[in-house]
């Protein structure tokens, strides 16, 4: 019971600490489309996949007091940063089961920034169409974003770096 | 370019919400006699809502024509003529509203979690593939399937014509809204659609409010909170909804394990195995579950006849507040053991079931880059976030809102006379 929401505090205990709600999102998101067992339900949205399920989720997260929530201001904007507290620590203690090759796949992709993950998210999501149809549509959609070329060549080396990093993991 | 384009005669269809649904374009007269569309008659709008509400028997094809109607209005009524507005893209909104909801499945949001599917790829496979619905929408051009497939994946290029149709104040969330309270019957759903529509303009990117209408939208925004907490998130509701979803899980497993069905699961097969093709998933409607549930009754597998006869009858699990923190999990998990001392399955007996769990949301503002949030056009021009101009939208979306259940089945442990500790420490547990 409660698996997964088990599963998004691995994640964030995985990550350490994620700065921004569209970061997490994009995290989540390219972990599910790199086959971890996340089961929330994605759409495109104006800024790329997102989860209006994990948005929930992360909500009775922090009611309950296992994630820890800051929400700060940014130039013009506010942003929110997620940590996983002792009880939620305390709480993952219930899930003896483990998402092998997570931990990486998550520190990975905390390195990275938003746009440059909002990106990568985005190329996943058309990954089904051919890579010059899946650059139209980049420059069609992201237009605002202004991705370089340099930029979707270097998402597409990512995606392949993580898959490959996380090529033997089991499933839960 | 097509040129079939009306109907002699518009044709009008009464509907308790619009009064009417105004059609004269022939493509959409022609996508409402598809088969693929009829079908949404036989797929209930709100689930298991009519064991809670016994009104909420409305369908989604009800619904369909509903946000096709208020699509139209604002098009043809307050966006023609205006700056950011392409009136080329007129009929791809139309067709796009009416078929918004095409790929829903019999008692939807239970069958996606249990079978791991989303509504939205066959939305797409319907209007994309061999389908009467496609044959109508290439009448209008060969690209044009492919066009309202990317409207309604919120993929198509102008972001303007998909915020029409998904998006904070969509003509999706104002019909089911206004149809779900009048089906329903509660009192809380209502607010001053048509206002709101008279007050949108369209700008690059998506639709705007102007800062006069703030009120209306309020209004709609408290309807969608209230609509949240006493119909969507109905305790009850969710109990059958709990209940329809084990019936599901116990009979894939039982065919998993090569149990003999007295009614064997003809329609299930391809869902069972993970692989449905479209002319499977089109086959089963909520008649035909529901027939199956009916026969179910009399399996002899106890733990399926169990489910079925309390989904058929109404006989549903009763609940709890639950708030899994550490202390409430170790509880849990001592519940858990002795359901299994008492020879009740806590896999089908006891469940959690949590306020993320339900395909509906409220109105959050959110962060940057997170996603589009409702905007005022201010008389200067700017263009401003709805809770920063409205006291009462900011003193809403900045609670706390969520809640966790525990479902159980209360007449097993009444009937729990030759394990009496058991049955005392199981109530002494969920009696706090």
């Amino acid at each position: 019971m409660l698996t997964e929401h088990a599963k998004v505090m691995k994640a964030l205990a995985a990550a350490g600490e994620i700065a921004g709600r569209k970061k997490l999102q994009k995290m989540i998101y390219i972990a599910k489309k790199l086959d971890f067992p996340f089961y929330e339900k994605f759409d495109f949205h104006f800024y790329g996949p997102y989860s209006e399920e994990l948005t929930c989720r992360i909500e009775e997260l922090c009611a309950l007091g296992f994630l820890h929530e800051v929400k700060e201001k940014k130039s013009g904007y506010m942003q929110y940063r997620y940590t996983l507290t002792e009880a939620g620590e305390q709480f993952l203690r219930h899930y003896d089961w483990d998402m092998p090759g997570l931990a990486e796949c998550m520190q990975a992709m905390n390195e990275q920034n938003a746009r440059f993950l909002e990106l990568v998210s985005t190329v996943l999501y058309f990954e089904h169409l051919p890579k010059d149809e899946v650059k139209e549509k980049i420059a069609v959609l992201k237009s605002k974003q202004r991705y370089t070329e340099e930029e979707i060549e270097e998402a597409y080396a990512y995606i392949d770096a993580l898959r490959n990093r996380c090529h033997n993991k089991t499933r839960v | 370019m097509y040129s079939g384009g009306q109907l002699d005669e518009e044709k009008v269809f009464k509907d308790p919400v619009h009064r009417y649904i105004h059609v004269r374009d022939k493509v959409i007269w022609d996508l409402i006699g598809t088969k693929e569309f009829q079908r949404l008659r036989r797929i209930k709008q709100l689930g298991t809502t009519y064991l809670t509400f016994h009104g909420a028997e409305h369908s989604r094809f009800n619904h369909s024509l509903g946000v096709y109607e208020i699509i139209r209005r604002i098009i043809d009524d307050v966006f023609v003529g205006r700056d950011h507005w392409d009136h080329s893209e007129r009929l791809l909104c139309l067709c796009a509203a009416l078929l918004h909801d095409l790929g829903h499945g019999p008692f939807s949001h239970s069958f996606e979690k249990v079978f791991r599917l989303d509504h939205e790829d066959f939305t797409q496979a319907i209007i994309l593939g061999d389908t009467e619905v496609n044959a109508a929408l290439r009448e209008v051009g060969d690209d044009f399937p492919q066009k309202v497939a990317e409207v309604i994946a919120k993929t198509y290029p102008n972001k303007l014509v998909v915020s029409l149709i998904s998006s904070q104040i969509d003509a999706d969330r104002m019909d089911y809204l206004l149809r779900d309270a009048y089906y329903t019957g509660v009192s809380y759903g209502y607010f001053d659609m048509e206002r709101i529509l008279r007050v949108m303009r369209p700008r690059e990117d998506q639709v705007v409010i102007k800062r006069s209408g703030m009120h209306a939208v309020e209004d709609y925004i408290m309807s969608r909170y209230q609509m949240y907490w006493q119909v969507y998130f109905h305790p009850v509701t969710r109990s059958a909804e709990v209940i329809l979803t084990k019936i599901l899980h116990r009979a894939k497993k039982l065919y998993e394990e090569g149990y003999r069905f007295q009614t064997k699961p003809v329609h299930f097969l391809s869902f069972f195995a993970g692989n449905v093709p479209l002319g499977d998933y089109l086959a089963l409607d909520e008649a035909v579950i529901l027939f199956y549930f009916q026969q179910w009754q009399y399996e002899r597998d106890p733990i399926l006849s169990d489910l079925c006869q309390r989904f058929v009858r109404r006989r549903l699990f009763k609940y709890t507040e639950f708030h899994p923190t550490n202390e409430q999990m170790a509880k849990l998990i001592e519940l858990t053991g002795l359901f299994k001392k008492a020879g009740i399955d806590p896999d089908y007996y006891l469940v959690v079931d949590s306020s993320s769990d339900l395909p509906y949301d409220f109105y959050r503002p959110g962060e940057e880059g997170e996603r589009l949030p409702i905007y005022l056009l201010m008389p200067n021009g700017e263009l401003r976030e709805l809770s920063r101009e409205s006291v009462l939208v900011d003193a809403i979306s900045g609670k706390r809102r969520t809640d966790h259940k525990l479902y159980f089945p209360a007449d097993f442990l009444e009937d729990l006379s030759t394990k009496r500790t058991v049955k005392k420490k199981i109530m002494e547990i969920l009696k706090g």
